[in-house]
């Protein structure tokens, strides 16, 4: 695997997102940009300012049309994926932490964080699809307040009506935007802090990634966690393999403790475990800090890594990845 | 007494039965006569010397500190005769003065006809109305109990090992992948810290109170020792006795538990004790000063090899050597040496342990080697620095020798006692800088040949190969020697030394140069060694090497050869603190413990080749020690024969080793394609129900029907509900 080294951002990153056809990165950071990217290169294709404060989330709709993007700025904003321009601006008091798509492209749902005084929300847009896309309702379609620990990571389920949430406390739950309800939920699927949430294609199951060393699989319906991956350092990112049966971690040692430690002690390395077995495979080292956020190309011929060094590496697989069958032949459904 | 999980050390105490010592020590007070005592032998008088005689006898009593007035004293008389019976009866103010009395005056003479004897009043009844038939005391049936050394039958020939993680201690078994289990765990088995005895029949754990032994498969407590806040203990070499101590002088509370296995009044104030494992019995204790700057040194007390003597140091005094088991000074004094440092004692090989029980089974004690002792002194005004050699009990010197220039000294016997290593720091005449000379004893031959190896650099590690004569040491001319500070790794050259037999002297087989390794590991049996980087916060390298790669037999031949030297394979354990071989030389443990730092502690097992076998990071994790195992009860013949039939051996075990592995990878197979199967049916079953929902979304595009019609079906079913309370 010859990584791609991308070095556009001057600070950590804190999201990365492939599009529907892998052709397309998009990274966010700390540094107030959005960057688009060429997978298959490196090649920057160029970026999307405005934000005025670390963007702390992305997510591209499955035509490749719109992007929205969730920053410090206390905005969410919706790009033309296309002219780079910014199409619509929300504003709210707080920070916007998670922002997602919904299957069909015409929701979306965000996060704002519970501070100074402000209740942590939840809100669930929907997007107009019709002419430049300029025109959306500037008030949220659904909007309630979940109570209890805050929400970190938020995505939609596969049931109508739902959207399934991460939670610092380690709770992992699903809402009904509807009526601001929590339909069900699992108090201890996590230690510590949820860091991350990925859904699989279909969304009937999904991947959680927390500082509590664990990653898990649970099943969207009802929250049952299928399969638990531990490792030995704080997870920032979990992603899905799609085409085979992996998955892949993120972490490392907390990046306010990093300078006090070595680099092969900092754990920096990206992770795969088998989705099934729940055993390691292997690592890919590169970063020299924490792994903050990982994704994989919908193709399944690639994955990208963002770090807290502040660069992005994408990873095309080689032809063995596709051919070696370490665990013999085994047909394992998506 | 096995303490079911979760209880706390503290609990130990109340799952004991006193039940029998409350039986056996009850007391029964009995108020009205246990002030009074018979004194017998006491001279017949008449009536007119009555008050001169108790007088006296006031008196007599009064010079060994028991008061008894005259008044209290009752005479019984004869009237038939007018004398006195020879007899009387005194009345003490307490049972304790009375008890007082009775041990002073007991067999004391009056005069020279008469001597006292005092009986309480109470036993004279007690042995009158005493049952004279004799009743047989019930034997009760012997119970075998567990086999102290059974894990040495372990039929898959494997080692144990304690962890200590947390609050949890845990034994495990050792051997191939599919054979490493655990045998006992137990929550809060220790407070401190865990040991095995050296021959590893006994576990101890540290508790405030004292210090539990453990043996046998379900592990049993097997005895106690009463010595609160205890912090260090120390075993002789043979499991017989045990050295604790503690850094609070003993003290020995009113009512406190009185016996042989307890501290008496004596004890008070002594911080070091020393127990008799198999009775429980405090055989003595010490006081042992240690200055605040110094480090106390521990062991505090050396054991001889054959646990005949223990020896302690009075720095600048004399060595102490005690007896046992009745710890008294041998030949009632100690070996005055004027500046004395320090000394060891001399191991006993395998053949001495063998000569030894020839001996004790031939039953012929007058062939038995004297023990040995090594022990050096400094240099003061006009007289050079020396070490000394003398045998013991005998205490004549044997080999004598003269140092000049003497920083320090370091005494190294070779396991088996063939060899002493005297490292010896010097200085040169300036004082500034320090080289090394090792003066090596070669105890076997005539006269004590010694052999001086010179080095230039300060030697840091001096280490013997077990039952070898090679060593092996580590040196380094880096000025950062001496002054460790945070970041700084030293760089070190390992040596490897080896005896040249026709020579007589040791010849230098290889040196490794620019390392960082600061630990030398031989392992048990000799030829392999691992050095390691211990205690660096950057560097934390593992290497293996064999001395005798090209000869199979190469020990024996001996011919110095540095071929053999290869080496087999580098590792890393970040953070190790801790290096240790396991008792048949074939695995290593490495630890990082979170007593020495809290980053990725955990444990660490390698064969001798290098290769990881098994990784545990596991966080509070804090002792791994293998189980040692006593010397082998084959005699050298059934040994030579086994080597010889090593073939036959090896191929047993390895279609062992085949049938089980296909065996287990059958399991795994099996074991995978189940969990592929299930994942497999849960995707196909998840599938279905999306082209379900689907299929419901597609009636929600035509409009909000789908939705309506369900409400009036709900709306049909309540009102058939109030058909039904209408009829």
């Amino acid at each position: 695997m010859r990584p791609i080294l991308l070095q556009g951002h001057e600070r950590s990153l804190t999201q990365i997102k492939f599009n529907k056809e892998g052709d397309l990165l998009f990274s966010c950071s700390k540094d107030h940009v959005i960057n688009v990217w060429f997978s298959h290169n490196g090649e920057r294709l160029g970026t999307y300012d405005g934000h005025n404060g670390t963007v702390w989330t992305i997510d591209v709709d499955s035509q490749s049309r719109f992007l929205m993007s969730g920053s410090a700025d206390n905005t969410l904003r919706l790009w033309s994926v296309q002219s780079g321009k910014c199409l619509y601006k929300w504003e709210f008091p707080t920070a916007v932490k998670s922002v997602a798509f919904n299957e069909t492209d015409d929701q979306v749902v965000c996060i704002t964080e519970q501070r100074m005084g402000f209740q942590g929300a939840i809100r669930v847009f929907n997007i107009s699809r019709d002419g430049d896309g300029t025109r959306q309702a500037s008030e949220p379609a659904h909007i309630f307040n979940p109570i209890g620990s805050k929400a970190t990571v938020c995505a939609f389920s596969c049931v109508p009506n739902r959207v399934v949430t991460g939670h610092m406390s380690g709770k992992v739950a699903i809402f009904d935007y509807k009526t601001g309800e929590e339909v069900d939920n699992n108090e201890r699927a996590h230690g510590d802090e949820v860091t991350d949430l990925q859904m699989s294609p279909d969304r009937t199951y999904f991947i959680t990634s927390s500082k509590d060393k664990a990653a898990r699989l649970h099943q969207t319906k009802d929250l049952k966690v299928l399969k638990t991956y531990t490792t030995e350092t704080p997870l920032n990112s979990a992603a899905l393999a799609f085409g085979k049966p992996y998955i892949l971690l993120g972490g490392g040692q907390e990046a306010m403790s990093v300078t006090t430690t070595s680099l092969r002690q900092g754990k920096f390395e990206t992770r795969f475990w088998h989705k099934i077995f729940e055993e390691e495979v292997g690592r890919v080292k590169g970063h020299f800090g924490p792994v903050n956020t990982i994704a994989v190309s919908p193709t399944g011929t690639c994955y990208a890594s963002g770090g807290e060094d502040g660069f992005v590496r994408v990873h095309h697989f080689d032809e063995t990845y596709f051919k070696a069958k370490p665990y013999g032949d085994l047909e394992v459904l998506d | 007494m096995a303490i079911p999980n979760g209880t706390t050390s503290d609990a130990i105490d109340d799952t004991i039965d006193y039940s029998d010592l409350e039986a056996k020590f009850k007391v029964v007070a009995d108020e009205s006569f246990d002030n009074i005592v018979v004194l017998d032998g006491v001279p017949i008088i008449d009536n007119s010397r009555r008050e001169k005689l108790l007088t006296k006898i006031s008196k007599e009593f009064a010079k060994r500190g028991s008061t008894i007035s005259v008044k209290n004293i009752i005479v019984p008389w004869d009237d038939a005769t007018g004398e006195s019976k020879g007899y009387l009866f005194m009345e003490f103010k307490t049972p304790q003065d009375a008890e007082y009395a009775t041990n002073a005056m007991n067999d004391i003479p009056f005069d020279s006809k008469h001597t006292f004897r005092l009986n309480r009043f109470l036993d004279v009844e007690k042995y009158a109305e005493m049952d004279p038939t004799y009743v047989e005391p019930e034997i009760e049936a012997y119970k075998p109990g567990e086999h102290l050394r059974a894990w040495l039958a372990d039929p898959q020939g494997r080692d144990q090992y304690v962890t200590y993680r947390g609050d949890e201690v845990t034994v495990g078994w050792h051997g191939k992948p599919s054979q490493c289990e655990v045998a006992h765990t137990r929550i809060n088995w220790t407070n401190l810290y865990v040991s095995w005895s050296p021959q590893g029949t006994y576990l101890a754990t540290l508790h405030r109170q004292g210090v539990c032994l453990w043996a046998g498969t379900s592990w049993e407590m097997r005895q106690r020792f009463a010595h609160p806040l205890v912090k260090l203990i120390d075993f002789s070499p043979n499991d017989n006795y045990l050295i604790t101590w503690s850094h609070d002088p003993v003290v020995v509370p009113e009512g406190s538990q009185q016996g042989p296995n307890y501290f008496s009044l004596d004890d008070q104030g002594n911080n070091v004790a020393i127990w008799d494992i198999k009775t429980g019995h405090l055989l003595r204790t010490f006081l042992i000063e240690s200055d605040d700057k110094k480090q106390l040194q521990w062991p505090a007390l050396k054991w001889s090899a054959d646990e005949k003597y223990v020896a302690r140091v009075t720095p600048g005094q004399q060595i102490s050597v005690y007896e046992l088991p009745s710890m008294g000074l041998q030949a009632k004094k100690s070996l005055k040496i004027e500046g004395v440092v320090d000394f060891e004692w001399c191991p006993h090989g395998d053949k001495d342990k063998d000569e030894a029980e020839k001996a004790a089974k031939s039953g012929k004690p007058g062939k038995v080697k004297e023990n040995m002792l090594a022990y050096w002194t400094p240099e003061v005004v006009n007289q050079p620095a020396r070490v000394t050699v003398i045998s013991f009990p005998s205490r004549s010197v044997l080999r004598q020798k003269n140092l000049f220039h003497v920083s320090d000294c370091k005494l190294h016997w070779q396991n088996q006692g063939d060899f002493l290593c005297v490292k010896v720091d010097r200085h040169t005449k300036t004082k500034k800088s320090i080289f090394c000379n090792l003066e090596i004893f070669q105890v076997r031959d005539k006269d004590f040949p010694v052999e001086v190896v010179e080095h230039k650099d300060t030697v840091l590690d001096f280490s013997w190969e077990p039952k070898g004569e090679r060593f092996a040491i580590v040196s380094s001319n880096d000025p950062n020697v001496g002054n460790p500070g945070p970041g700084i790794t030293v760089k070190t050259d390992i040596s490897f030394y080896q005896l040249e037999r026709s020579k007589g002297d040791f010849k230098l087989l290889r040196t490794l140069t620019s390392r960082t390794s600061n630990t030398i590991r031989w392992s048990p049996r000799g030829r392999h060694v691992v050095l390691a980087t211990v205690g660096s916060s950057t560097k934390s390298e593992l290497e293996f090497w064999d001395l005798d790669f090209n000869t199979e037999e190469g020990k024996k031949e001996g011919t110095g050869d540095s071929s053999g030297i290869q080496h087999l394979g580098t590792a890393d354990h970040y953070g190790v603190t801790d290096v240790e071989w396991d008792p048949s030389g074939r695995y290593l443990a490495t630890s990082a413990s979170a007593w020495r730092h809290t980053l990725e502690n955990g444990y660490a097992i390698w064969d001798f080749k290098g290769q990881e076998l098994q990784k545990h990071i596991l966080d509070r994790f804090k002792q791994f020690l293998w189980r040692p195992r006593p010397r082998t009860l084959l005699t050298k013949d059934q040994q030579r024969q086994i080597r010889r039939t090593l073939r036959e051996y090896s191929r047993v075990f390895n279609e062992e080793d085949a049938a089980e592995e296909t065996n287990i990878s059958a399991e795994l197979i099996a074991h995978r394609k189940r969990l592929v199967d299930e994942w497999n049916t849960w995707r196909v079953q998840c599938e279905e129900e999306i082209v379900d929902r689907r299929k419901g979304k597609k009636g929600e595009r035509r409009g909000e029907e789908a939705k309506e019609e369900i409400e009036v079906w709900i709306d049909e079913v309540i009102e058939q509900i109030e058909e039904e309370i209408s009829e």
